[in-house]
Protein backbone atom coordinates (compact mmCIF):
# COMPACT_ATOMS: atom_id res chain seq x y z
CA UNK A 1 0.00 0.00 0.00
CA UNK A 2 1.14 3.55 -0.95
CA UNK A 3 -0.11 6.71 -0.17
CA UNK A 4 0.40 10.11 -2.27
CA UNK A 5 -1.02 13.66 -2.21
CA UNK A 6 -1.57 15.69 -5.30
CA UNK A 7 -3.20 18.63 -5.19
CA UNK A 8 -5.73 18.12 -2.90
CA UNK A 9 -6.54 14.15 -3.65
CA UNK A 10 -5.16 11.56 -1.59
CA UNK A 11 -4.15 8.88 -3.50
CA UNK A 12 -4.23 5.49 -1.87
CA UNK A 13 -2.88 2.59 -3.30
CA UNK A 14 -4.39 -0.51 -1.91
CA UNK A 15 -2.80 -3.78 -1.02
CA UNK A 16 -3.35 -7.06 -3.07
CA UNK A 17 -5.55 -8.23 0.09
CA UNK A 18 -8.02 -6.27 1.56
CA UNK A 19 -8.86 -7.17 4.74
CA UNK A 20 -9.50 -6.97 8.09
CA UNK A 21 -5.30 -7.88 8.88
CA UNK A 22 -4.78 -4.47 6.78
CA UNK A 23 -7.61 -2.44 7.37
CA UNK A 24 -6.34 -0.51 10.93
CA UNK A 25 -3.28 0.16 9.26
CA UNK A 26 -5.03 1.42 6.33
CA UNK A 27 -7.71 3.96 8.81
CA UNK A 28 -4.36 5.63 10.79
CA UNK A 29 -2.03 6.65 7.95
CA UNK A 30 -5.41 7.43 5.67
CA UNK A 31 -6.73 9.64 8.97
CA UNK A 32 -2.83 11.02 9.78
CA UNK A 33 -2.76 12.38 5.77
CA UNK A 34 -6.56 14.35 6.00
CA UNK A 35 -5.15 16.12 9.03
CA UNK A 36 -1.62 17.01 8.35
CA UNK A 37 -1.88 17.78 3.98
CA UNK A 38 -5.27 19.33 4.28
CA UNK A 39 -6.40 16.47 1.44
CA UNK A 40 -10.28 16.88 0.58
CA UNK A 41 -10.71 14.55 -1.63
CA UNK A 42 -9.84 10.52 -1.47
CA UNK A 43 -8.90 7.84 -4.38
CA UNK A 44 -8.67 4.51 -3.45
CA UNK A 45 -7.20 2.98 -6.45
CA UNK A 46 -7.45 -1.08 -6.81
CA UNK A 47 -5.06 -1.55 -9.26
CA UNK A 48 -3.24 -4.22 -7.47
CA UNK A 49 -5.76 -6.22 -5.39
CA UNK A 50 -7.35 -9.25 -5.86
CA UNK A 51 -9.51 -9.94 -2.70
CA UNK A 52 -11.45 -7.41 -0.78
CA UNK A 53 -14.20 -8.15 1.69
CA UNK A 54 -16.25 -6.28 4.15
CA UNK A 55 -13.29 -5.01 6.12
CA UNK A 56 -12.78 -2.51 3.13
CA UNK A 57 -16.27 -1.64 3.12
CA UNK A 58 -15.71 -0.22 6.76
CA UNK A 59 -12.08 1.66 5.41
CA UNK A 60 -14.56 3.40 2.33
CA UNK A 61 -17.21 4.30 4.35
CA UNK A 62 -14.78 5.54 7.45
CA UNK A 63 -12.91 8.19 5.06
CA UNK A 64 -16.15 8.89 3.14
CA UNK A 65 -17.64 9.81 6.29
CA UNK A 66 -14.42 12.09 7.47
CA UNK A 67 -14.11 13.49 3.52
CA UNK A 68 -17.87 14.51 3.25
CA UNK A 69 -17.47 16.99 6.25
CA UNK A 70 -15.04 18.61 4.35
CA UNK A 71 -17.17 18.86 1.20
CA UNK A 72 -14.90 16.37 -0.66
CA UNK A 73 -15.26 13.84 -2.64
CA UNK A 74 -14.44 9.96 -2.55
CA UNK A 75 -13.34 7.70 -5.67
CA UNK A 76 -12.55 3.92 -6.09
CA UNK A 77 -10.69 3.11 -9.03
CA UNK A 78 -9.26 0.21 -11.06
CA UNK A 79 -12.20 -1.63 -9.81
CA UNK A 80 -12.34 -5.18 -11.32
CA UNK A 81 -15.78 -7.13 -10.88
CA UNK A 82 -15.00 -9.03 -7.81
CA UNK A 83 -14.71 -5.28 -6.04
CA UNK A 84 -17.64 -4.19 -8.19
CA UNK A 85 -19.45 -6.45 -6.58
CA UNK A 86 -19.10 -5.80 -2.87
CA UNK A 87 -19.56 -2.15 -3.90
CA UNK A 88 -22.39 -2.39 -5.12
CA UNK A 89 -23.93 -5.34 -2.61
CA UNK A 90 -22.78 -3.19 -0.12
CA UNK A 91 -24.31 -0.24 -2.02
CA UNK A 92 -21.41 2.00 -1.53
CA UNK A 93 -21.83 2.92 -5.22
CA UNK A 94 -24.36 5.44 -4.45
CA UNK A 95 -21.74 7.24 -1.97
CA UNK A 96 -18.81 7.28 -4.29
CA UNK A 97 -17.52 7.40 -7.75
CA UNK A 98 -16.75 4.34 -9.13
CA UNK A 99 -14.53 3.99 -11.82
CA UNK A 100 -12.71 1.55 -13.74
CA UNK B 1 -24.15 -42.24 8.94
CA UNK B 2 -25.87 -41.33 5.30
CA UNK B 3 -24.33 -43.88 2.82
CA UNK B 4 -23.91 -43.15 -0.52
CA UNK B 5 -22.26 -44.97 -4.00
CA UNK B 6 -19.90 -42.86 -6.25
CA UNK B 7 -19.60 -44.19 -9.61
CA UNK B 8 -15.94 -43.93 -10.90
CA UNK B 9 -14.97 -45.60 -14.37
CA UNK B 10 -17.08 -48.08 -14.12
CA UNK B 11 -16.50 -49.53 -10.86
CA UNK B 12 -18.65 -48.64 -7.87
CA UNK B 13 -16.67 -47.54 -4.65
CA UNK B 14 -19.09 -47.85 -1.72
CA UNK B 15 -18.63 -44.76 0.62
CA UNK B 16 -20.26 -44.81 4.22
CA UNK B 17 -20.19 -41.30 4.56
CA UNK B 18 -21.68 -38.36 3.68
CA UNK B 19 -19.60 -36.54 1.89
CA UNK B 20 -16.31 -36.96 -1.04
CA UNK B 21 -13.49 -34.77 0.68
CA UNK B 22 -13.56 -33.68 4.12
CA UNK B 23 -10.13 -31.24 5.32
CA UNK B 24 -10.13 -30.07 8.82
CA UNK B 25 -8.21 -27.67 10.70
CA UNK B 26 -7.43 -25.70 13.73
CA UNK B 27 -5.50 -22.18 13.99
CA UNK B 28 -4.77 -19.14 15.94
CA UNK B 29 -7.25 -16.69 16.33
CA UNK B 30 -5.27 -14.07 14.74
CA UNK B 31 -5.32 -11.70 11.67
CA UNK B 32 -2.59 -13.07 10.10
CA UNK B 33 -4.47 -16.18 9.61
CA UNK B 34 -7.64 -14.47 7.61
CA UNK B 35 -5.41 -15.14 3.93
CA UNK B 36 -3.78 -18.25 5.40
CA UNK B 37 -8.15 -19.94 5.73
CA UNK B 38 -9.20 -18.16 2.40
CA UNK B 39 -6.07 -19.85 0.82
CA UNK B 40 -6.88 -23.45 2.02
CA UNK B 41 -10.50 -23.12 1.03
CA UNK B 42 -9.34 -22.33 -2.36
CA UNK B 43 -6.87 -24.82 -3.10
CA UNK B 44 -9.23 -27.16 -1.97
CA UNK B 45 -12.14 -26.89 -3.87
CA UNK B 46 -10.01 -25.97 -7.29
CA UNK B 47 -11.26 -29.88 -8.50
CA UNK B 48 -14.26 -28.86 -8.30
CA UNK B 49 -13.19 -26.14 -11.10
CA UNK B 50 -15.31 -23.36 -9.36
CA UNK B 51 -15.91 -20.08 -11.82
CA UNK B 52 -13.59 -16.82 -11.07
CA UNK B 53 -16.90 -15.39 -9.35
CA UNK B 54 -17.67 -18.79 -7.51
CA UNK B 55 -13.73 -18.77 -5.68
CA UNK B 56 -14.55 -15.40 -4.90
CA UNK B 57 -17.53 -16.06 -3.35
CA UNK B 58 -16.68 -18.58 -1.43
CA UNK B 59 -13.04 -16.93 -0.20
CA UNK B 60 -15.58 -13.53 0.87
CA UNK B 61 -17.72 -15.70 2.78
CA UNK B 62 -14.94 -17.53 4.72
CA UNK B 63 -13.04 -14.59 5.10
CA UNK B 64 -16.39 -12.53 6.78
CA UNK B 65 -16.45 -15.95 8.91
CA UNK B 66 -13.13 -15.92 10.46
CA UNK B 67 -12.84 -12.62 11.04
CA UNK B 68 -15.87 -12.64 12.85
CA UNK B 69 -14.41 -15.40 14.79
CA UNK B 70 -11.37 -13.75 15.52
CA UNK B 71 -12.58 -9.88 16.09
CA UNK B 72 -16.17 -10.93 17.90
CA UNK B 73 -15.23 -14.14 19.39
CA UNK B 74 -11.93 -13.71 20.43
CA UNK B 75 -12.15 -9.74 20.53
CA UNK B 76 -8.47 -9.65 18.55
CA UNK B 77 -9.48 -6.52 17.17
CA UNK B 78 -5.27 -5.43 15.94
CA UNK B 79 -3.69 -6.78 13.03
CA UNK B 80 -1.08 -8.76 13.95
CA UNK B 81 1.43 -11.31 12.16
CA UNK B 82 3.61 -13.23 14.26
CA UNK B 83 7.53 -12.91 14.23
CA UNK B 84 7.16 -9.99 12.15
CA UNK B 85 4.91 -7.55 14.98
CA UNK B 86 4.81 -6.98 18.33
CA UNK B 87 2.29 -9.25 19.70
CA UNK B 88 -0.47 -6.81 20.76
CA UNK B 89 -0.91 -7.01 24.87
CA UNK B 90 -4.25 -7.77 24.95
CA UNK B 91 -4.41 -11.15 22.31
CA UNK B 92 -6.65 -13.69 23.28
CA UNK B 93 -5.11 -17.03 22.58
CA UNK B 94 -8.05 -18.58 21.30
CA UNK B 95 -8.58 -21.11 18.04
CA UNK B 96 -10.68 -21.41 14.80
CA UNK B 97 -11.46 -24.51 13.42
CA UNK B 98 -12.64 -24.72 9.87
CA UNK B 99 -13.68 -27.77 8.02
CA UNK B 100 -14.55 -27.96 4.90
CA UNK B 101 -16.45 -30.76 3.04
CA UNK B 102 -17.62 -31.68 -0.26
CA UNK B 103 -20.39 -33.50 -1.52
CA UNK B 104 -20.50 -33.71 -5.23
CA UNK B 105 -20.50 -30.25 -6.63
CA UNK B 106 -21.50 -28.75 -3.20
CA UNK B 107 -19.35 -27.36 -0.92
CA UNK B 108 -20.21 -26.95 2.78
CA UNK B 109 -18.01 -24.69 5.22
CA UNK B 110 -18.21 -24.70 9.03
CA UNK B 111 -16.36 -21.91 10.95
CA UNK B 112 -16.50 -22.53 15.12
CA UNK B 113 -14.49 -20.42 17.65
CA UNK B 114 -14.73 -20.84 21.83
CA UNK B 115 -15.43 -17.52 21.87
CA UNK B 116 -17.91 -15.54 23.51
CA UNK B 117 -20.87 -16.03 21.13
CA UNK B 118 -23.69 -13.58 19.97
CA UNK B 119 -26.56 -12.80 22.53
CA UNK B 120 -29.03 -11.84 19.35
CA UNK B 121 -28.06 -13.88 16.25
CA UNK B 122 -31.06 -11.88 14.36
CA UNK B 123 -30.06 -8.55 15.49
CA UNK B 124 -26.39 -9.43 14.35
CA UNK B 125 -27.37 -10.63 11.00
CA UNK B 126 -28.89 -7.91 10.26
CA UNK B 127 -26.70 -5.75 7.33
CA UNK B 128 -24.60 -2.59 9.01
CA UNK B 129 -25.25 -3.86 12.64
CA UNK B 130 -21.95 -3.89 14.37
CA UNK B 131 -20.85 -4.09 17.89
CA UNK B 132 -18.18 -2.20 17.09
CA UNK B 133 -18.88 1.20 15.19
CA UNK B 134 -15.07 2.16 16.69
CA UNK B 135 -13.36 -0.34 14.50
CA UNK B 136 -14.96 1.05 11.81
CA UNK B 137 -16.59 -2.27 10.72
CA UNK B 138 -19.12 -2.20 8.28
CA UNK B 139 -21.46 -4.67 9.84
CA UNK B 140 -22.04 -6.35 6.39
CA UNK B 141 -20.03 -9.68 7.40
CA UNK B 142 -23.28 -11.57 8.05
CA UNK B 143 -24.82 -10.08 4.56
CA UNK B 144 -21.92 -10.92 2.85
CA UNK B 145 -22.02 -15.04 3.98
CA UNK B 146 -25.79 -14.72 2.80
CA UNK B 147 -25.25 -13.08 -0.90
CA UNK B 148 -22.36 -15.12 -1.37
CA UNK B 149 -23.21 -18.42 -0.38
CA UNK B 150 -26.78 -20.51 -0.80
CA UNK B 151 -27.33 -21.58 2.81
CA UNK B 152 -25.93 -19.90 5.85
CA UNK B 153 -27.01 -20.62 9.54
CA UNK B 154 -25.29 -19.80 12.84
CA UNK B 155 -25.60 -21.55 15.63
CA UNK B 156 -24.20 -20.06 19.57
CA UNK B 157 -24.42 -20.18 22.99
CA UNK B 158 -23.01 -16.98 24.67
CA UNK B 159 -20.01 -16.57 26.74
CA UNK B 160 -19.24 -20.78 25.11
CA UNK B 161 -18.92 -19.92 20.86
CA UNK B 162 -20.31 -19.57 17.63
CA UNK B 163 -20.57 -21.54 14.59
CA UNK B 164 -21.51 -20.50 11.32
CA UNK B 165 -22.58 -23.25 8.55
CA UNK B 166 -22.53 -22.63 4.78
CA UNK B 167 -23.09 -24.29 1.42
CA UNK B 168 -22.63 -23.26 -2.07
CA UNK B 169 -22.97 -25.39 -5.12
CA UNK B 170 -20.20 -25.01 -7.23
CA UNK B 171 -21.01 -24.58 -11.24
CA UNK B 172 -24.47 -23.68 -11.03
CA UNK B 173 -24.01 -20.04 -11.58
CA UNK B 174 -24.05 -18.98 -15.51
CA UNK B 175 -21.19 -16.51 -16.40
CA UNK B 176 -23.71 -13.61 -15.29
CA UNK B 177 -23.14 -10.00 -15.51
CA UNK B 178 -24.91 -8.48 -12.98
CA UNK B 179 -25.03 -4.86 -13.61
Amino acid sequence: MDFKVIDNYLMIKMPVEVDHHLAGAICKKADAFLVNDKVNNIVFDFEETKFMDSSGIGIIVGRYKKISYLGGKVFAVHVDRQIRRILYISGLNKMIEVLD
Amino acid sequence: MESRSLETNGSITKICRGYDNEAYLEFDAISANESFARLVVSSFIAGLNPTVEELADVKTAVSEAVTNAIIHGYENVLGYIPGRMKCPREICEGKVRMRIRITGDVVHIEVEDDGKGIENIKQAMEPLYTTKPQLERSGMGFAFMEAFMDDLQVFSVPGEGCKVVMEKKIGSTPWLDEE
